[in-house]
């Protein structure tokens, strides 16, 4: 770790949502991270982690609930100064062409129209906009919106330029693209920006751009892990070191038990002593499972998840939550970022589809508590049925009212495939389904 | 460094050369116009600063329609421009105070679902008291009943809008310290301009259906003419001067069309650059006439010269104030004072008002209570009745039309001319048809205004839903051998389901309002009236009554409320979930 001072640094920043009744939802686990100058960190994180939450925190759209963040040393209040955002949808006005968008920040410092003008086209010749300037984003590709979201950020020139999954709504090529053009530009000290805080749920987009990678873990939001990427650059993906890096933070996420951080600090949230705890649901689908056992046992039932995800062409952060479900259901087992399936996921992987239905029901009931508890419910009432309103407050106790709702439906989901209940939309109700 | 190639380029609007000559007729042509309404402007001022004539002998010759038509014209241009500032201020204080935002909206809501008519004998004395011996008093009362007639629905819009901006524009807007000036020209008006330009046109049209009333009504013993367009209309009709109706219509429609020509479609294209898209829409709009004053040379000087440079200097303005408050103060004691003091006077009128009307209603008698109630009952069968006749045709016509293309390219513009013509306007035509021919009178006439005056929100809706439907899904049925009956069923009825439920909503709504005109009416010195709330509530106006006016008001308004909560709330959530067509 360097020794110069850190430019931003957060003291046991704390985020929670209180809720009526007193109870509180953390989102952030006390935590401490300091962004030092010269340096690329990216902040890594499966969704539910609160890694944007904690970049709106760094740049002071969002007031920690407890905590402080500091500014070379000084404690904030309101935004920070010299900071700019990349966003992930690009958050370009389409009323204003490429030029006005990227002046507008400059017209907020109340700069003069002429040298408005002429920062304004030198940065849009930096990132390659050159001839570009009167169209609008409409008329442009996403990777060129993206590149005036770079200009827009960085023509003001900030200390630390913050990115919230800059590249992930863009294709494979694209991206690729752009992140090559932006360490371009960061190592040939083109740009006099001094630190990127990069978040991003892609593993190998973090290995490749960062000087240090910040491992986050969800329910509550804490750091898991933080590492230094001491490896030259320019990297190549193929290397053994890289791979390895790749290879040790997948084990990191994909072992959510095991703690690589110390735990989060003693105040804990008012309601988890007050009902049994959920384990978040992954959100796959039963479908998504069995192609995925399928696939893993043509493989001989034991492979590496990153090679795994490689062959498949797929994001790992795609293939993560497809993993946690079945390692939930017992049907694979995950060690050290090998995963081996288990005689019950082989039974399941070669059923038919009936048989597979009902080894996913036992395999349900027994292993997830919410489809347990929603089945005991069911089968109390005289009638079989209850509404769905009264689940989504049990479960609007312990997660955000929006994640309370996918859990939901995907806990119903894997009820109708299950048949362990039918769910009428229009009514809104879950019917018990009697075998 | 080398120059970048760009800065070389002029970026503002710059005329074309080699259309030289149109692009000067273009000035011209704006010259005149210019000089023709500050003209206008000046006759009208002086009408108004003159005596007081509360009721104007109104001349049936055709040769007096353009001064009335003027005068019609600027009294609900000035009512427009007075409600957009409201409600642009009116939102903007609803969606960023949230103490304010805990009352304005639901004051919005009741508001909307009052009629114009109800708050005319109230405005018209206050205004008169104000202005004892101008007709100015006069004047400004029947811009503030039109303004009252147009307001709602814009606030609703802005404030809509406001509320559903993309997070991330609005972090983007902070993070880049925009000031507040800046965040309003360049994040939040832009946003909100598509509503507000639909909304403008919608309220345009309410404008024009309430003119009628607006300019010839009788209060208590009082007469009220104002000369107009719409008083020349009625006075037309009560002489039974078929010529001169027709005249009036004819001046009337023409003025429709022109303006939809020249303001509303040049105000529709501009706008589609502020629809908020990320990928370019398959047929933007066109207007010659947006066009033509694109090319304007004197246009793009103003442009250059004046609202370029002075747009600049206040955003400069702004910005350098903006950046020297400290970050995140909370709002200046004056301010916050004045704030508390305003919530204090309106807390008191709100209370004060709401006692005196506490009082009249625990007055009321129980026949008096029964005759509202029991007019609530008719006009509610009427305007049941009006829906029901209005959906028998409309839908059918609106899926044929729909459907098919080429009966589209014909009927739309026929039909969306006939919709123009506000049903008030006719009104006294098909009263006077409707006597002459005996066939019911008041029995049928209040239908048949609601009729003439709703249909067209069906129909149109009707129309946008079966253009929307996928073609796969009628190849399906075509493929499937649907019977004429299940072709209905399982696909045209679900598939215009949530366009026919914002149909029903305003028509339903434009059904009430129109009762109030429909039920009871001045006609050649007699009145027509009909048992129904609205003939109640015009009735209490004309004479002022206003305890009786309040009683129905409120009636009135509880049960629009109340049919919009209960509902059509409900089914457009159902319209949201289960009959949503997306892929």
């Amino acid at each position: 770790m360097p020794a110069a001072e850190p430019i931003i640094e957060m003291r046991q920043v704390e985020k929670w949502y209180d809720l009526p009744e007193g109870n509180r939802i953390e989102v952030i686990a006390p935590t401490d991270l300091a962004i030092y100058p010269e340096q690329i960190v990216a902040l890594l994180g499966p969704s539910g982690s609160g890694k944007s939450t904690l970049l709106r925190i760094v740049s002071g759209l969002t007031a920690p609930s407890a905590g402080q963040v500091l500014w070379h040393g000084e404690p904030l209040r309101g935004l920070t100064p010299s900071v700019s955002i990349v966003f992930q949808n690009f958050a370009l006005f389409p009323w204003l062409n490429v030029l006005e968008n990227v002046e507008a920040p400059l017209e907020a410092q109340a700069c003069g129209p002429i040298d408005r003008r002429k920062r304004a086209l030198k940065i849009l010749d930096t990132v390659g906009l050159d001839g570009f300037e009167t169209a609008y984003p409409k008329e442009l590709s996403g990777g060129m919106k993206q590149r005036v979201g770079f200009a827009r950020g960085l023509v003001v020139e900030p200390d630390v330029l913050l990115m919230d999954e800059p590249f992930s709504a863009l294709d494979v090529l694209t991206a690729e693209n752009l992140r090559g053009e932006l360490l371009e530009l960061w190592e040939s000290k083109k740009i006099p920006t001094r630190a990127i805080f990069l978040v991003t749920h892609n593993i190998e987009e973090a290995v490749l751009l960062a000087d240090r990678v910040v491992v986050l873990g969800r329910n509550p939001g804490r750091i898991r892990a933080d590492l230094d990427v001491n490896l030259p650059r320019p990297r190549d993906r193929k290397s053994q070191r890289f791979l390895a890096l790749v290879d040790h933070i997948y084990k990191i996420l994909t072992e959510p038990n095991v703690e690589h951080a110390p735990p989060s600090g003693p105040q804990q949230a008012a309601s988890e002593s007050a009902a049994p705890s959920y384990p978040m649901l992954p959100h796959a689908r039963p479908g998504g499972i069995a192609g995925f056992l399928e696939i893993l046992l043509d493989r001989g039932g034991k492979d590496d998840v990153y090679r795994l995800a490689d062959e498949l062409g797929m994001e790992v952060s795609d293939l993560l939550p497809i993993i946690e479900a079945s390692a939930m259901l017992h049907f694979v087992q995950v060690r050290e970022g090998d995963i081996e399936i288990t005689p019950q996921g082989k039974a399941f992987a070669e059923a038919d589809i009936l048989t597979r239905k009902s080894l996913f029901r036992e395999a349900a009931l027994q292993y997830v508590p919410l489809l347990r508890q929603i089945s005991n419910a069911l089968r109390a009432k005289a009638d079989r049925t209850m509404p769905d309103d009264f689940f989504f407050d049990i479960l609007d106790e312990h997660f955000s009212q929006e994640e309370a709702k996918a859990q939901l439906n995907t806990a119903i989901h894997w009820g109708r495939y299950a048949e362990i209940f039918d769910y009428d939309a229009n009514t809104g109700r879950l019917h018990l389904t009697e075998a | 460094m080398r120059l970048p190639s760009a800065m070389l380029k002029p970026f503002a609007i710059r005329p074309v050369t080699g259309e030289r000559t149109r692009s000067h007729l273009t000035d011209l042509l704006i010259l005149a116009a210019g000089l023709a309404v500050f003209y206008g402007i000046l006759v009208l001022g002086r009408s108004w600063l003159g005596p007081f004539t509360p009721a104007a002998n109104i001349s049936r010759s055709p040769r007096a329609l353009p001064l009335y038509a003027a005068y019609s014209l600027l009294r609900m241009a000035i009512a427009y421009f007075a409600s957009l500032g409201f409600a642009l201020v009116y939102g903007y204080l609803a969606a960023y105070y949230p103490k304010a935002e805990r009352w304005l909206i639901p004051i919005l809501d009741i508001m909307q679902s009052i009629p114009v008519l109800s708050f005319l004998p109230g405005v018209m004395l206050a205004m008169i008291a104000v202005f004892p011996h101008s007709q100015v008093g006069v004047e400004l009362g029947a811009i503030l009943l039109i303004f009252t007639g147009q307001v709602w629905n814009i606030a609703f819009s802005f404030y809509t809008s406001l509320k559903s901006i993309p997070r991330e524009l609005t972090e983007a807007a902070h993070i880049y310290r925009f000031s507040r000036w800046q965040r309003l020209t360049r994040l939040e008006l832009p946003y909100a301009t598509m509503g507000l330009v639909w909304n403008s046109m919608v309220s345009a049209a309410g404008g024009w259906f309430f003119l009628i009333a607006c300019e010839m009504f009788v209060l208590g013993k009082r007469d009220f003419r104002l000369p107009g367009l719409g008083s020349y209309l009625q006075t037309a009709a009560s002489a039974g001067d078929l010529h001169a109706i027709l005249w009036g219509l004819g001046v009337m429609i023409a003025i429709i069309v022109a303006i939809d020509q020249l303001v509303w479609r040049p105000v529709i294209a501009w706008s589609d650059k502020f629809k908020f898209e990320q990928v370019e829409g398959d047929e933007p709009p066109h207007s010659v006439v947006l066009a033509m004053l694109r090319r304007s040379p004197a246009l793009a000087w103003l442009q250059q010269r004046a609202i370029g440079p002075w747009g600049n200097r206040i955003t400069l303005h702004y910005a350098r104030r903006h950046a020297r408050r400290s970050p995140r103060a909370d709002g200046a004691p004056v301010t916050a004072w004045l704030g508390r003091l305003l919530a204090a006077a309106a807390a008191v009128g709100g209370a004060c008002a709401l006692w005196s009307a506490g009082r009249v209603l625990v007055g009321l008698t129980r026949p008096e209570l029964v005759e509202v109630l029991s007019g609530a009952g008719a006009t509610l069968l009427r305007v049941l009745a009006a829906l029901v006749l209005g959906a028998a045709w409309a839908i059918p016509a609106g899926v044929a039309i729909g459907s098919s293309p080429r009966l589209a390219r014909i009927a739309q513009p026929l039909a969306q001319i006939a919709a123009s013509v506000p049903a008030t306007a006719l009104f006294p035509v098909v009263l006077l048809f409707l006597l002459r021919t005996g066939s019911g009178g008041m029995g049928v006439a209040p239908i048949v205004l609601m009729l003439l005056g709703t249909q067209w929100y069906i129909l149109f809706n009707v129309i946008a839903g079966a253009i929307g439907i996928p073609s796969d899904l009628k190849e399906a049925a075509k493929v499937f051998h649907f019977r004429r009956i299940d072709r209905w069923r399982l696909l045209i009825l679900p598939g215009i389901f949530p366009y026919l439920v914002t149909g029903f909503v305003t028509a339903a709504g434009g059904a009430w309002n129109a009762s109030i005109i429909a039920e009871y009416t001045h006609f050649q010195g007699r009145i027509y009236q009909a048992t129904g709330l609205g003939s109640i509530i015009s009735r209490a106006a004309d004479q002022g009554n206003f305890d009786q006016l309040l009683v129905a008001t409120t009636v009135l308004a509880a049960i629009v409320v109340v049919t919009n909560r209960l509902l059509w709330k409900r089914l457009y959530r159902l319209a949201e979930t289960r009959y949503k067509l997306d892929t």
